[in-house]
């Protein structure tokens, strides 16, 4: 695949977390306005995630575009599995699917 | 001025068919992004609605990579945000 170190940290974080976002910014401080809209619909279900800053390296930025096929970012994991971008994550919280999703993995929710 | 607007159009036309194609340049809205509009001329930032029958049957992910997969020489040159509502015939 592609010998850019940045793909075992990707692999790393994706395993170790229920629910990970590869993010412009940080969750505090977003860079981004489709990065913190999917920090806003994230906190408001109330599931604890990782932040990932893409900015932070471009190793990573480069990988996770290349990792998930996918050119944009942010991009969200649930339990190691790709869920979508920002329209996607929109969408899914607005029809329920997210929180259905959630609940499926048996990721834990504040709420 | 609108040469990636005209490029996009004439990709997803030809890739999917579609039945409605509505495309709208935010790239104003993103002003000031580092890096992100190198020159100042917009077209970076673009907000595609397609209705096709080629999403029917597949899921959100298949199709935002059926129209990345499309429009992948654009988002490598220039295009840095794509916001993308896509439909089938017949959903809301």
């Amino acid at each position: 695949m592609s010998d850019n170190p940045a793909i075992e940290t990707i692999k790393k974080d994706i395993a170790e977390n229920d629910v990970v976002l590869f993010m412009k910014g940080t969750p505090m401080f977003p860079q981004c306005g489709f990065s913190a809209a999917v920090v806003q619909v994230l906190s408001q279900s109330g599931v604890k995630f990782k932040g990932v800053n893409v900015l932070a390296d471009d190793g990573l930025r480069n990988g996770i575009k290349e990792f998930t096929n996918w050119p944009t970012i942010p991009q969200l994991y649930v339990k190691g599995e790709f869920v979508g971008g920002c329209d996607i994550v929109r969408e899914m919280a607005q029809s329920g699917e997210l929180e259905q999703l959630f609940k499926d993995k048996a990721v834990a929710t504040a709420a | 001025m609108g040469q990636y607007r005209d490029r996009i159009i004439a990709k997803v036309t030809a890739g999917l068919a579609p039945a409605t194609l509505d495309i709208h340049d935010d790239s104003h809205r993103h002003a000031g992004h580092t890096g992100d509009n190198p020159d100042g001329n917009g077209e970076t930032h673009f907000k595609v609605t397609v209705v096709s029958a080629a999403f029917a049957g597949k899921s959100r992910v298949e199709r935002q990579r059926l129209v990345y997969g499309l429009l992948a020489d654009e988002l490598k040159e220039r295009i840095h945000a794509l916001e993308l509502v896509l439909r089938a015939p017949g959903e809301v």
